[in-house]
Order: C-alpha cells, then sequence, then structure tokens
C-alpha cells in the first residue's frame, strides 16, 4: 500500500477498528503497531501520528516505539516479506546459499524491495526452528525444511502473487521433534489437574511445597522460583489499581532454544495451570503471556484454548467452582527484540514500550508490570510449577541433583543424528546426551546459546547442571570438520544486531566486536584485533547495563581460548595490520566506471610502480 | 540516629538514605566521571561512564543507592581505563570534529575525554549518516554529536512538558528524533526558553547567532579541567588552595 492510498479518511477508517478493540490503552501500544502494519503492510508517518493520537502518546514516543523492534517496519517492505533464519545452525544447514539462491532467481537484492514492491528479503535472529532448519519466514509465518528445490518453489509461488493461504500447506508443518520424555514430558493430565491440586493445598501450603521442590528458574538465571513467588506474595501493592501478575516469558530468543515452542505447541494447558497455580499462590488475578514474534503461528490455537478454558471454569471469575478465586490470561505478542527475554525489557515491551532494561532494583517481584508486584517466570518453570502441585515439592526434590532438582528440556541441534527436544534429569553428562542423540564427531558442543559456554571435547564429562554447565535450554553441536570460528562470527553479529542500544558499552562495543570479527574474516587480522576483542570483552563484562551485554562475548572468549588455530589461521600477521585496505576503497568507483582493469586496481609490491 | 557513610577511594562521604552513590558524592564535591547524570532530573544511567566498583562490583553511581559502610573504588587505574574506552566509544560512534565544533571548551564530552587523557579515538571511526536540523528559527540540531544522553528527552518531558525529543532505532542505530511528522524541530513546540535547549552537554542543541560570543580558549573548561572544577572548590573551602 502506498501513501497516496492512504489519502482522506482512508487510514481512519483502518484505524479505528484496531485502536477500539485495544481500548485505545497506550499500554497496547505494541500490540496496535502490529495489527496496523499487518492492515498496511508498514508503519507510514502519517500512521504514527493517527496512532499517537489515538492512544494518546507524544508522536515521537510512538515512533521510537515502532522504531525498536525488527519487525515493525517505517519504511515500505515487498508483499511478501521473507526472512532467513540466520542462526548458526540454519548457515551449517546452507541457509546463506540458499538466500542467494533465492535473491538470484526473483532478481532482488538483500535488504532492498523489488522494484514492483511484490518481495523483499533479509536475514533475521534464530527463528526458533535450528532441529528442523534451515528456516525462513513469510510475512511472519515460519517456513521450516527450506531446501533448494522448495526455493525454487517459494519463488514460483511468488512471482506469480498466490496468497500465503494457498501454499501447500506441508511447507508450514512445524514438527515437535520430542526425542526423550522424562517427568515432563510423559505427563498426560486433563486441562485443570494443577490448578485443582493447588486449591486443594492452599496458597500458603503451594509455598511450602515450592520451597521444598527447590525449582530453579529454566531461562538461564536459574533463580529461586519459591523466593521470587514468596516475595511477590509478601510485597505492597499500591496506587490506584493495586494488583499482582503474573508474567510468562515465551519471548524464547536464544539462538538454539525452541523447547517453548514445543511447550506451547503441545503442552499448553501444563503452561496455563502452572500460571494459574502462580496466580492463586501469590494472590494475582491477572496473567500474562509475552509470545515472540517468531512463534505468531501459534497464537490461534493458543486464544483458542483460553476460550475453551473460560467456557470450562479453568479461567475466569469463580475459577474451579470457587467464588473467591479468578484469573485470567492474555497473550502479548512480541515484535522480532531479543533483549524482551530480559524479564524487565518485557515488561516494558508489555507496557507498550520500547524493550529497554530497567534500573534494578527495584525487581519485580516488588515493582513488575505497572509498578506492581510482579513474578516473571519462564514456560518452562511454570510447567514445572504445576508438576509439584500435583506431585508435591519433595518429589520433585527426588529428580535431579541436589543443587538442580528436577528435569530439564534440552533443545538439540546441529551435527547430530536425531536433533530435537531431550527431557533429562539434570546431572546428566555432555557425553552421555551427545551419545543419545547421535552426535558422530562432535568437536564442540555450544550450551545455553551465544551467551552461554562452549565446551570442546575434553570437557564433555561435564554436567548439565546449575552447579556444573548452567544451561536455559539450547545445545548446538558442532562436528570436527565445523568452522569454530564461523560459529564466533555469527554470534558476534547477533549481539550486534540485537543489543538494545541502551548504555554504551554494549551498544559500541558489540558493534565494534562485530567489526573486528569481519577483519579477521577478511584476512585483515592479526593478534592485535584478538586483543581488542580481549579487551572490550572485560568492559562489557564490567560495565553493561545487562546481562545481554555483559555474555556477549563469551562465546569469542571460549573459542579463542580453546580453538585458537581456528582465528589464528586467518590472520594476517601476529602485530598490527590496518582494516584499511587501499584497493578495496577503490572498488566503489570501479563499480561505478565499470572498469576492471589492472590499473583500475591498487597493489603493493614490485613491479605495480608503488613500493611498500 | 549516627549518620552514614560511604567510603569513596578511602574518603568517608555522608549520605542520606535514598541517595545514590552519584549524589552523595556530588553533594561532598568528589568528581565521579558522568556524562547521562545531571542532579536536576531522573537518573538514568545509560552512558556507563560513572562506573565504579562498590564492595567488590561494577555499578554505575548514577543508579546504586548508597548503603552505610559501602566502599566504593572510583578514581583507579581500572575504572580510568573502561571510562576511556567508553569515551573514545562515543566518540567514533558520532562525528566529533572537536577544531570545528562551536561548543569546544563548553563540552563535557571533550572536557572528559582531557580529564580521561584520551589522547586518540583508537577505534576506527563509524561515521555516521546524521543530517543536520536548521529548520528552527532559534536552534538549530546538529545530531553528529549526540551521545543518547538524553538529558533533552528527560528535559523536555519532565520539565516543559513537551516530549519535544525521543530515541528511536536500536543498537548502533539508535538515535535522536524530534515529536514531528516531518521530522524536523521547527514543526515541534520546541522554544529556546525551554530547558532542553539547554541541558545538552554536548554540541547538538545548539543557539543560532551567538555560536563564538565566548571565544574558544576563554570557555568553561578551558579555564580549569572538569574533574578540578568540582574537587578545587572543595579544596578552596578548606584553604587547601
Ligand atoms: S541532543 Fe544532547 S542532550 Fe539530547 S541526547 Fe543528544 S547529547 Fe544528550
Ligand atoms: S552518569 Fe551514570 S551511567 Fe551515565
Amino acid at each position: 500500500m502506498t501513501e497516496a492510498c492512504l489519502e482522506a479518511g482512508r487510514l481512519d477508517e483502518l484505524l479505528q477498528p484496531i485502536v477500539d478493540a485495544h481500548h485505545r490503552d497506550s499500554r497496547l501500544l505494541l500490540q496496535i503497531l502490529r495489527e496496523v502494519q499487518n492492515a498496511l503492510g508498514y508503519l507510514p508517518a502519517v500512521a504514527l501520528t493517527a496512532i499517537a493520537r489515538a492512544v494518546n502518546l507524544p508522536r515521537a514516543r510512538v515512533e521510537g516505539v515502532a522504531g525498536f523492534y525488527s519487525f515493525l517496519h517505517l519504511t515500505p517492505v515487498g508483499r511478501y516479506r521473507v526472512l532467513f533464519s540466520d542462526n548458526i545452525t540454519d548457515r551449517m544447514l546452507g541457509s546463506v546459499e540458499l538466500m542467494d539462491r533465492f535473491c538470484n532467481r526473483l532478481w532482488i537484492e538483500r535488504g532492498k524491495v523489488s522494484e514492483d514492491g511484490l518481495v523483499s528479503v533479509e536475514t533475521t535472529s534464530c527463528t526458533g526452528m535450528c532441529d528442523q532448519g534451515p528456516a525462513l519466514l513469510v510475512n511472519g509465518l515460519a517456513l521450516p525444511r527450506i531446501s533448494a528445490e522448495r526455493i525454487d518453489r517459494i519463488s514460483e509461488l511468488i512471482r506469480a502473487q498466490i496468497p500465503l493461504a494457498d501454499w501447500p500447506g506441508e511447507y508450514f508443518l512445524v514438527e515437535d521433534n520430542i526425542r526423550r520424555r522424562d517427568a515432563l514430558l510423559s505427563v498426560q493430565w486433563p486441562a485443570g489437574e494443577a490448578i485443582r491440586a493447588a486449591i486443594a493445598r492452599g496458597a500458603e501450603a503451594m509455598l511450602v511445597e515450592m520451597r521444598l521442590s527447590n525449582l530453579r528458574g529454566r531461562g538461564g538465571a536459574g533463580f529461586t522460583t519459591h523466593i521470587k513467588w514468596e516475595s511477590a506474595r509478601r510485597a505492597a501493592c499500591s496506587g490506584e489499581q493495586p494488583a499482582r501478575y503474573v508474567v510468562c516469558n515465551a519471548d524464547e530468543g536464544e539462538p538454539g532454544t525452541f523447547k517453548d515452542r514445543v511447550l506451547l505447541n503441545s503442552y499448553a494447558d501444563l503452561v496455563f495451570d502452572g500460571m494459574t497455580v502462580a496466580g492463586i499462590t501469590i494472590g494475582a488475578r491477572n496473567g500474562l503471556l509475552y509470545l515472540r514474534g517468531e512463534y505468531a503461528s501459534l497464537l490461534p490455537a493458543l486464544q483458542a484454548n483460553l476460550m475453551r478454558r473460560r467456557l470450562n471454569g479453568l479461567l475466569g471469575t469463580s475459577l474451579c467452582g470457587q467464588a473467591d478465586l479468578a484469573f485470567d490470561i492474555e497473550i502479548h505478542l512480541g515484535a522480532g527484540a531479543y533483549i524482551c527475554g530480559e524479564e524487565t525489557a518485557l515488561l516494558e515491551s508489555l507496557e507498550g514500550k520500547r524493550g529497554v532494561p530497567r534500573i534494578r532494583p527495584p525487581f519485580p517481584v516488588s515493582a513488575g508490570y505497572l509498578g506492581q508486584p510482579t513474578v516473571v517466570n519462564n514456560v518452562e518453570t511454570l510447567c514445572k510449577a504445576a508438576l509439584i502441585a500435583v506431585n508435591g515439592g519433595p518429589w520433585f526434590a527426588g529428580l535431579g541433583t541436589k543443587q538442580s532438582t528436577g528435569t530439564k528440556l534440552l533443545s538439540i541441534s546441529g551435527d547430530v543424528e536425531r536433533p530435537g527436544i531431550y527431557d533429562y534429569p539434570f546431572g546428566v553428562s555432555v557425553a552421555q546426551v551427545l551419545n543419545d542423540c547421535g552426535a558422530g564427531h562432535a568437536q564442540a558442543v555450544q550450551v545455553s546459546g551465544p551467551s552461554g559456554s562452549c565446551l570442546a571435547t575434553h570437557e564433555f564429562s561435564r554436567r548439565i547442571a546449575f552447579e556444573d554447565v548452567p544451561t536455559a535450554g539450547a545445545f548446538m553441536v558442532f562436528g570436527a570438520h565445523r568452522d569454530m570460528f564461523e560459529v564466533a562470527r555469527n554470534f558476534a553479529h547477533f549481539f550486534a544486531h540485537e543489543s538494545c542500544g541502551f548504555c554504551t558499552p554494549c551498544r559500541v562495543g558489540t558493534a565494534l566486536v562485530a567489526n573486528c570479527m569481519e577483519k579477521i574474516a577478511n584476512g585483515h587480522g592479526s593478534q592485535y584485533d584478538i586483543n581488542e576483542i580481549f579487551k572490550i570483552h572485560r568492559l562489557l563484562h564490567a560495565a553493561s547495563h545487562c546481562g545481554l551485554g555483559q555474555s556477549a562475548c563469551n562465546a569469542l572468549f571460549d573459542t579463542l581460548h580453546k580453538f585458537r588455530p581456528a582465528y589464528e589461521r586467518r590472520l594476517r600477521s601476529l602485530d598490527f595490520e590496518p582494516a584499511f585496505d587501499l584497493d578495496q576503497a577503490l572498488a566503489a568507483a570501479r563499480q561505478m566506471t565499470g572498469r576492471d582493469d589492472p590499473a583500475a586496481h591498487f597493489r603493493l609490491g614490485p613491479g605495480t610502480g608503488v613500493e611498500p | 540516629m549516627r549518620a552514614q557513610y560511604i567510603l569513596v577511594d578511602g574518603l568517608p562521604i555522608p549520605f542520606e538514605e535514598g541517595q545514590t552513590i552519584m549524589q552523595a558524592a556530588m553533594v561532598a564535591e568528589v568528581f565521579i566521571p558522568h556524562l547521562c547524570h545531571h542532579p536536576e532530573f531522573k537518573p538514568q544511567g545509560s552512558c556507563k561512564l560513572c562506573t565504579v566498583k562498590a564492595n567488590g562490583r561494577y555499578v554505575s553511581a548514577c543508579t546504586m543507592p548508597a548503603k552505610d559502610g559501602m566502599e566504593v573504588e572510583n578514581n583507579s587505574p581500572d575504572l580510568n581505563d573502561k571510562r576511556r574506552t567508553m569515551l573514545q566509544m562515543l566518540f567514533v560512534e558520532g562525528n566529533h570534529f572537536c577544531p570545528s565544533c562551536e561548543q569546544s571548551g563548553n563540552c563535557r564530552l571533550q572536557a572528559l575525554a582531557y580529564e580521561l587523557e584520551m589522547l586518540t579515538p583508537h577505534f576506527n571511526q563509524f561515521y555516521p549518516d546524521r543530517p543536520l536540523d536548521a529548520s528552527h528559527p532559534e536552534v538549530l540540531l546538529d545530531f553528529n554529536r549526540c551521545i543518547l544522553c538524553e538529558l533533552c528527552v528527560r528535559a523536555s518531558r519532565d520539565v516543559d512538558g513537551k516530549n519535544v525529543f525521543a530515541l528511536s532505532g536500536r543498537g548502533i542505530g539508535k538515535h535522536l528524533i524530534v515529536n514531528a511528522e516531518s521530522g524536523r524541530l521547527a514543526d515541534t513546540a520546541f522554544s529556546l526558553a525551554d530547558k532542553a535547549a539547554h541541558v545538552c552537554p554536548v554540541g547538538v542543541i545548539l543557539e543560532k547567532r551567538r555560536g563564538f560570543a565566548i571565544p574558544i580558549g576563554r570557555r568553561r573548561y578551558d579555564l580549569e579541567p572538569i574533574g578540578m572544577q568540582v574537587e578545587g572548590q572543595a579544596r578552596r573551602r578548606s584553604g587547601e588552595l
């Protein structure tokens, strides 16, 4: 749609129903922006002005929010917007070549819109399909298992302007790939089982069970869940609308993780039960589930499930027939921002703002969503809370290890025969996992994604547990033939792309590190650049505002220590090499003049007329 | 009740309940380098120049509440080295050509660079493309120098009640915008009388036709380095100087 079609009332006609459906509530700004973009294709300047007026926010604030999220566009994009998932696992499965093929077929350039406005192509951070990659998103819908043949078919479908709804259904088929079931994935209860169990126990007794279970957060940080719940329950609510909130963090953005997608797809009742149990226990009547934009295709089924639960008395007033209990759940969609997995950035995003992590203290348990006491838990954590409600804390504490109780879902991808979801009791060794998933000749495993740790073969006897190798779930395996430098380079670009930009060290540092890695990749690197990376790593670790910056160089640090030859092979000299390349600087002039003869090149050395 | 103290580089500094390390240090006229902090506005904690070590942990002095007995490391080679690196990052991120800048001598970024002995920008320049906005009759915006401190954002929002400025973009693409569909300052409610017109620590928000009223060489930080202006006062008062 062009600006011209938006003149005279047309825009208002389109906007009214959307803003009205969201009660013109500025807290729902992100949801409004998403829907307006769905209607218009992008967010033209006039639309931002109109939205700002409707929700009564300064226009610049609305533009600031729209400018923050990767999936919101302030300039036109193609009617078919194709985003290639750019995790290292997608790359290992040939995503780069497939994107080139696609661009060639359609005569388009990456990052640009085709002249007829039909299609645009870009990359995007990991889409959570690593077990069935390479993957891409077309207008927000995921297409896993892309092959050269499929790329050709897709280009034809696009050229013929076939609506997405008429594309072959199997293109959109996302598999669960559950490979190992344990305490969590073997559950087969009817919806509401955990809620009824929690009601029978009562809130205080439920807290005791949580304490006995020693459940720790499954999102990575490993904070003890009962302390969160207890603090939020005891914290005072404040202001005009005092309330407590339960927030389910389903912004599963860590590259290599996809367990929450499977839980939301096939265990949604357990997730909602867990949220409701948390609500009953802390005294909250409202739950919010923040679903990452990449998983938008799960939304209709989740909404239908919520409706079903309301009809069956598992949500809403008089929960499970208890007149004094009420709980309901709303789902918010993200729009392409890894940082929103950080709990305070997630809360900002839920309030319709830029996803920038808050200053702590105060912590969400005392001042979270809308400044009220809020428990933010990972999808898997809430499922485990549901298990504890039914089976009790001591049962849970009997699984796993003493400090890491229960089981942990691992999302396994990379060079393995059976990628997918594995449910293991904590304490399982890396070697055991590698054996089970059929990893033949692994040289390394990246545990817990780019912000986690990279283990080399001599560390495979270590165990998955908070006290040894903690993880949020990602488990990416790299075979002996892989180049670990390319792994680290991919991660460096990921962090540069996903830094929220709030604080100086992370905003500039991640970009500098990505540039350093390019310099080394282009054969201009030297020991100097490696020292620079170390220096920036130390700074980011010390001075960044949140965990993203603090962990942004972890993988580089690990690979530099454990796979140094992968870097050194690329170094031009062990001292200093300038990043500036005289010959390369002439490339633009060569392109403009259409020349490529020797005289249009600049070379140092004997016989070239230029002495080194 | 006994007064509460923090120890900044071993020097006891009193503070009141609820004060941050930065606020306590400012009252005591102890210099902690900072760019995004301003005593009149809500702390923001984004530039990270004020990074100190409190009880062994790196924290931002401007947002970390002071606690009785807290030991704060401030003026140390490690911290100043980190601050210098962050200054260099700010220099290469924007386009800062001090010799031709009309704020030279009044600029806090430049003053801190001198204070912390930053001799070169060290990193490769990003050379971002940031067009000027000369639309407003009284004020020029030169975005090239913006360090994203959000002081103008806070001043316009919290003091002027106008919300003229905001941030958009993400990561290294983050940038300052104004509150107008045209993107031009002239189309906002901005005026020279606003608080926001006078808080920029660098040279983005410039009053037109006044540039060199005070010649370079006789400006604020030309006369005395920034750190000394804070700590010098204290020493002068105690009769040391
Ligand atoms: S214009 Fe000045 S005051 Fe505003 S954010 Fe940029 S540097 Fe800070
Ligand atoms: S002054 Fe503290 S972060 Fe900027």
